[in-house]
C-alpha cells in the first residue's frame, strides 16, 4: 500500500464523524432513488404481467341488453382480438350484525371453461359449478375485511329480489385491485363486493338469458383503440350502449396507474435536493481540511509529487466518501425496497408482486452522487493546485479583515469585542456565510414543504368530508325515482333534513380533452352538498349552466365563460352543449354541478332523482339504516364516516405513504446540514476559541463568540428558508396530486412555525453538541498548533 | 500575604497509564518570589512548558501540590481556573493568538473589557511602542508587531504575572530582542512578575533567576547576580 493510500485511510478514520454524516445524506438520496425506482419498476412489471395472465380487456363496452349473437360482429372489428359478453349488476350484499347494506357487483363467469377475457386468480376453495345456481366466488379482500369464507353463506339483494348464497371460494382479479362503490371515489375493501356467478345464474337474475350487458374486448397489437371505441358504440347503440371506454378509464385500473405516477413524481423530485445538499456538504469539508493541510501539500509538492498525484489523493477522499454513501444507499434501498414491497402487495392486491431492482437505479444512483460531490470536490482542487511547495509550508497569514471591518464601524462602536469578532466574521466572509445560510435555508425549506404536505392532506380531508359535504348518509337508487322518494325520506323519524340529487353519467369534451365523469344535479341552496369557491364560501348553483371544478377545469382546459359538450350516457343518451357559468374548489375526484331542476328538464325526465343526501340523529341511526336496507329502490348507503376512514387509509398507505419517509429524511438532513455548519465553524475557529478562554474568558463566553455565529446565520436563514419552503412545497403538492385527489400547498404561519422550530431544535442541539467539545477542547494543544 | 509568586510541592504530571504512561513532571519543588525576571530553559520534552500550563491554569496536575499566593491552584474548579486567569494571569504565545477580526485596539479591549483593574488599552499599546498602529488588523501587522499587540493584550489587565512561551521562537533576533525589552520594562514598571520559558540559552541573562530542566525535573536554579539589559543580549 502506498503510504498516500495510508494517508487516505488514516484521513477517513480521524474525519469518520464528518464523513460519515455526509455520506449518511448521499445515502438517503440514493437509498429513495434505488428504492423508488425498484417500486415504481416492481409495480409497472408486476401489473403488466398479471394483466397479461389474466387476460384483462383493454376495452368496456356497457350496453342496457344485446342478444349474444351481437358478439359476433364485434369481433370482426379490425384490431380486435378476443370478444367476451357477460351479464354484470349491482346487489346489496347484507352482512350479519351490520345494519347499512354493503354495494357490490355481480359479475358472470361462463358457464363453462375460462373466460376469454378478464379471467380470475382463485386464491381459495373451488371454481363454481353452474349447475348449482346458489353458488358463488367473492373477491378475497372484501371477504377478508369481512370475515368471510368458502362454505360461508351469504344473503344479497339483486334485482330487487333478496337470495341466499353458497360462498365456494374466494378470487382476486386484475379488473377489481382497487374496489369503489358507485358514486364513491374512494375504493374500500370493506364496503364495496364482488360477486361472481355462472352465467346462467346471473343471466336468470337479471333477465339476461341470451343477452349480455357488458362486453370486453381484448386488442391486437398495433390496434388503433379510438377506432374500435367508435364501432363498438357505434354496433351496439341499437342496444342502448352506455359508451365504450379503454382501459386508461377504467377505475381499479385509473387508482394503480395514478399511485405509481405518484410514486414517479415523488422520485423525480426529492433524491436529487438530497444528492444537492452532499455535493454542497462535501465541498465545505473538503476544502476546510485542505486549508488544515498545507503543510502535508506544501510536503508533498516538496518531494516532488505533482499537482495531479496530490489532486488526485484528495479527489480520492471525496470519492471514497461518495462512493461509500452511494454503496450504503444502494443496500438501504434494496432492503427498504424489499421492506416496501410487503406494504405495497398489501395496498395493491396483486397476487404475487416481486421486489425488482432496476440495476440502472444503482449506477445511476452511484453516477450521480459521485458528480455531484466531485462538483465539490472540483473547487477544493483548484486551491490544492494553486499553492506552491513554499507558501504551502508557511503557516497562513491571519485571516485580513480591513476591508470588510470598516463597514458599519458606527455600529461596532456600540458592540463588545465577542459581538464585533461575531459581527466582522460574518460580513468578512459573506459568501461563506450565504452558503451556510443557503444550507439552512433549504433544510428549512425541506421541513416546511413537509410540514405543508402534511397539513394538506389534512386539509384535503376536511374539506371534502367537513365542509363540502355536511351530510351523515348517502343514498342511491337503482335507477332514477321520483322525486316523492326524497320526501318519503324526510319525513321519516330522525331524518333531519334530506335532499336529492341527481348523478348522470356523461362524457364531457372540449377540444380534444375529454373526461368521463358525472354531473350532480342539487336543489337551489342545498345545504348537505355544496360547491365551494376558493375562499369557501358556497356558489350558488345555476340553471343556466354548468359549475365545474378547478380540478375539471384544468383536465378540460376550461374557463368560465367556455362552453362544453357533453355526451349522456343515459336514458336517451342527448348530446348537449352547457356552458361553464363557475368555477368551484374541490380537492377530491373532478365534479360538475347544475341546479337538479334545469338538469332534469335538458334530459326531458322532469321529477327524477337518483340519490339523496340525509342528516340524521345518531340516536335513529341503525334504525334508519335497516329501514333503507329494506327499501327496494335502494342500490347503495354510503356513510360519510366511513368514506372518510377510506380516504384517509389510502392516503396513508398508497402513494401518499412516502410523505413519511420524505418526512423523516427531511428532519434528518436538516439536523446533518445544521450540525455540519455548526462544526465547520468550530474546526475554523478552535484556536481563536482557545485563545480566548485561556485568556481568561468563561466557556459560555467563549461559546457565545461560536454560536453567535450559528445564531445569525439560523435568523437569517429563516425567513429565506420560508421563501424557498413555500416554492418546494408547491412543487411536491403538484408530485403528490392526482387525478383522483388534489393535495394543496398554502401558506400557513403555524406551519412555518413548526418548521422554524425544526431549525431551530436541530440548531440549539447542534450548538449543545459543539459547545460540548468547545468546553472539553485541550487549551494547551490548541494553543501549540499554528492553524 | 505570601511574599512569594508561586510554590510548588513533590508536583508530579503523568500523561497516560501503564505501560504507555509519560512523566512530564516528576516532583517538582520550587519556590518563585514575586516581581522577578524567570527564565525556564531546557530541551524539549524537559517539562518546562507543562509546567507553565499548570502554573498558569491551564492544565492540573496528576500529584503534588502548587500555590499561587495563598491559592491552591489544584483545588479550584474548572470556573474558579477561568477567574484565576481572567484576574491574575497574562498570556504571550509563540504564535501570538490574536484574533484575526479585530484591531491592534479591540484585541487589547477584549481583554480590559473583563479586567478587575484594567489601564488604558492605548497606554497598553504604547508601552510597546505601538501608540500609531492601534486601529491595524493583525493581517497588517508583522509578526514583532502582532507579538507586541499580544504582550500589550496581557499587559493591559495589569496581571499579577505573565507567562511567555517561547515569545521569541517566530521572531528574528533584532525583533525578538525588541520583544524581550519590552517585557523586562513592564517587569521594571509594573513590578510584574515574568515567567519566560525559552530554547534560547542567551535569554537567562536577562533573568533574575534560572531554572535549568531536564527529564522532567529542575536539575538546576541559579540566580542570576549580573542581570543584563534586553537590549544587550546577543543571539
Amino acid at each position: 500500500m502506498s503510504p498516500l493510500t495510508h494517508k487516505l485511510l488514516r484521513d477517513l478514520w480521524r474525519m469518520k464523524g464528518q464523513a460519515l454524516a455526509i455520506a449518511m445524506v448521499i445515502a438517503m438520496g440514493v437509498m429513495l432513488l434505488v428504492m423508488m425506482t425498484g417500486l415504481v419498476n416492481s409495480l409497472e412489471q408486476t401489473r403488466d404481467t398479471y394483466y397479461e395472465r389474466y387476460r384483462l380487456a383493454e376495452v368496456f363496452a356497457p350496453v342496457a341488453r344485446a342478444p349474444n349473437v351481437a358478439l359476433a360482429d364485434l369481433a370482426e372489428i379490425p384490431g380486435v382480438s378476443s370478444v367476451e359478453g357477460r351479464v354484470t349488476g349491482a346487489a346489496l350484499i347484507d352482512i350479519a350484525g351490520r345494519s347499512v347494506p354493503v354495494q357490490a357487483q355481480a359479475v358472470s363467469l361462463p358457464d363453462f371453461g375460462t373466460p376469454a377475457l378478464n379471467d380470475i386468480y382463485l386464491t381459495d376453495g373451488r371454481m363454481l359449478d353452474s349447475s348449482r345456481s346458489e353458488e358463488i366466488l367473492l373477491l378475497e379482500s372484501f371477504a377478508l375485511a369481512h370475515d368471510l369464507g368458502p362454505g360461508d353463506r351469504l344473503e344479497a339483494t339483486m334485482n330487487g329480489a333478496r337470495r341466499d348464497f353458497r360462498i365456494v371460494g374466494l378470487a382476486q382479479s386484475p379488473e377489481f385491485i382497487f374496489t369503489t362503490a358507485p358514486g364513491e371515489l374512494v375504493p374500500d375493501d370493506a364496503r364495496f363486493g364482488v360477486i361472481w356467478m355462472s352465467y346462467s345464474a346471473l343471466a336468470a337474475a337479471y333477465d339476461m338469458d341470451g343477452a349480455f350487458n357488458e362486453a370486453l374486448i381484448g386488442l391486437s397489437r398495433n390496434a388503433d383503440e379510438e377506432a374500435v371505441l367508435a364501432e363498438a358504440d357505434r354496433q351496439l347503440a341499437p342496444y342502448g350502449a352506455r359508451g365504450a371506454y379503454g382501459l386508461e378509464d377504467h377505475l381499479s385500473n385509473l387508482f394503480i396507474t395514478q399511485e405509481i405516477e405518484g410514486l414517479k413524481a415523488t422520485n423525480q423530485s426529492v433524491p436529487p435536493i438530497f444528492l444537492l445538499v452532499a455535493a454542497f456538504l462535501l465541498n465545505i469539508v473538503i476544502g476546510r481540511m485542505v486549508e488544515a493541510e498545507r503543510e502535508e501539500i506544501g510536503l508533498m509538492k516538496a518531494f516532488g509529487y505533482t499537482n495531479a498525484e496530490v489532486g488526485a489523493h484528495y479527489f480520492r477522499m471525496v470519492l471514497a466518501i461518495a462512493a461509500g454513501g452511494a454503496a450504503i444507499g444502494c443496500i438501504l434501498g434494496v432492503a427498504s425496497g424489499r421492506a416496501m414491497v410487503g406494504v405495497y402487495t398489501q395496498f395493491y392486491k396483486f397476487p404475487f408482486l416481486i421486489f425488482d431492482v432496476d440495476e440502472a437505479s444503482f449506477v445511476i444512483g452511484v453516477a450521480v452522487s459521485i458528480a455531484a460531490a466531485s462538483a465539490g470536490g472540483v473547487l477544493v482542487l483548484r486551491r490544492v493546485f494553486a499553492l506552491t511547495p513554499a507558501e504551502a509550508m508557511r503557516p497562513p497569514a491571519p485571516a485580513d479583515y480591513s476591508r470588510s471591518a470598516r463597514m458599519g464601524q458606527r455600529i461596532m462602536h456600540y458592540l463588545d469585542q465577542p459581538t464585533r469578532m461575531v459581527a466582522r466574521r460574518i460580513t468578512r466572509q459573506p459568501l461563506r456565510m450565504a452558503g451556510a445560510v443557503v444550507g439552512i435555508a433549504c433544510g428549512m425549506a425541506l421541513s416546511a414543504s413537509t410540514i405543508t404536505i402534511y397539513a394538506g392532506f389534512s386539509r384535503t380531508i376536511d374539506l371534502t368530508f367537513s365542509v363540502i359535504d355536511r351530510s351523515d348518509v348517502t343514498v342511491t337508487f337503482t335507477h332514477a325515482v321520483s322525486e316523492k322518494t326524497v320526501f318519503e325520506m324526510a319525513r321519516r323519524e330522525g331524518v333531519i333534513r334530506a335532499e336529492p340529487e341527481r348523478n348522470v353519467a356523461v362524457i364531457m369534451r372540449n377540444g380534444l380533452e375529454e373526461h368521463r365523469g358525472a354531473i350532480t344535479g342539487m336543489v337551489q341552496n342545498a345545504s348537505l352538498s355544496r360547491a365551494l369557491d376558493a375562499s369557501g364560501a358556497a356558489i350558488p348553483i345555476r340553471r343556466d349552466g354548468l359549475v365545474i371544478s378547478e380540478t375539471l377545469a384544468g383536465i378540460l382546459g376550461l374557463e368560465a365563460g367556455d362552453s362544453v359538450s357533453v355526451d349522456v350516457r343515459e336514458g336517451r343518451q342527448p348530446i348537449l352543449d352547457l356552458p361553464v357559468v363557475a368555477l368551484a374548489d374541490s380537492l377530491l375526484g373532478a365534479p360538475a354541478y347544475m341546479e337538479m331542476g334545469a338538469l332534469n328538464g335538458v334530459l326531458k325526465e322532469p321529477g327524477r332523482i337518483s340519490g339523496a343526501r340525509l342528516l340524521i340523529d345518531e340516536a335513529y341511526s341503525e334504525d334508519i339504516y335497516t329501514w333503507l336496507k329494506d327499501m327496494p329502490v335502494v342500490a347503495g348507503v354510503s356513510l360519510k364516516s366511513e368514506a372518510r376512514d377510506a380516504f384517509v387509509r389510502m392516503l396513508n398507505t398508497g402513494a401518499g405513504w412516502s410523505r413519511f419517509i420524505i418526512g423523516a429524511l427531511a428532519y434528518i438532513i436538516t439536523f446533518g446540514i445544521v450540525y455540519n455548519a455548526a462544526r465547520i465553524a468550530y474546526a475554523e475557529r478552535a484556536r481563536d476559541l482557545a485563545s480566548l478562554r485561556v485568556i481568561g474568558f468563561s466557556k459560555g463566553e467563549a461559546a457565545y463568540v461560536l454560536l453567535g455565529e450559528l445564531a445569525a446565520v439560523v435568523i437569517v436563514a429563516l425567513p429565506l428558508g420560508t421563501l424557498l419552503g413555500h416554492y418546494v412545497s408547491v412543487l411536491m403538492a403538484s408530485a403528490y396530486s392526482t387525478e383522483v385527489y388534489q393535495i394543496p400547498a398554502f401558506f400557513d404561519l403555524a406551519t412555518y412555525g413548526s418548521a422554524a422550530l425544526v431549525v431551530i431544535a436541530a440548531a440549539v442541539t447542534s450548538g449543545l453538541l459543539v459547545k460540548r467539545d468547545l468546553d472539553r477542547a485541550n487549551l494547551v494543544e490548541a494553543l501549540k498548533t499554528r492553524e | 500575604m505570601a511574599d512569594f509568586a508561586y510554590k510548588t510541592k513533590g508536583l508530579t504530571k503523568v500523561y497516560g497509564e501503564g505501560h504507555s504512561a509519560v512523566h512530564a513532571l516528576r516532583g517538582v519543588d520550587l519556590e518563585i518570589p514575586k516581581g522577578e525576571i524567570v527564565v525556564l530553559l531546557g530541551p524539549s520534552g524537559s517539562g518546562k512548558s507543562t509546567l507553565l500550563n499548570i502554573l498558569g491554569g491551564l492544565d492540573r496536575s496528576t500529584d503534588g501540590t502548587a500555590h499561587f499566593q495563598e491559592t491552591e491552584l489544584g483545588a479550584l474548579s474548572d470556573s474558579e481556573l477561568t477567574r484565576y486567569r481572567r484576574d491574575h494571569i497574562g498570556f504571550v504565545f509563540q504564535f501570538y493568538n490574536l484574533m484575526p477580526s479585530l484591531t491592534a485596539r479591540e484585541n487589547v479591549e477584549l481583554v480590559t473589557e473583563i479586567a478587575p483593574d484594567p489601564m488604558e488599552p492605548e497606554d497598553a499599546l504604547e508601552l510597546v511602542g505601538l501608540g500609531e498602529r492601534v486601529d491595524h488588523f493583525p493581517a497588517q501587522l508583522s509578526g514583532g508587531e502582532q507579538q507586541r499587540v499580544a504582550i500589550a493584550r496581557a499587559v493591559a489587565k495589569q496581571p499579577d504575572v505573565l507567562f511567555c512561551d517561547e515569545p521569541t521562537g517566530a521572531l528574528d533576533s533584532k525583533t525578538g530582542r525588541a520583544v524581550l525589552e519590552v517585557l523586562q520594562t513592564l517587569n521594571a514598571r509594573l513590578g510584574t512578575t515574568v515567567l519566560i520559558v525559552t530554547h534560547a540559552a542567551a535569554t537567562a541573562k536577562m533573568a533574575d533567576r534560572v531554572l535549568n530542566f531536564a527529564d522532567g525535573a529542575i536539575r538546576e536554579v541559579i540566580e542570576n547576580q549580573t542581570k543584563v539589559a534586553a537590549s544587550e543580549i546577543a543571539w
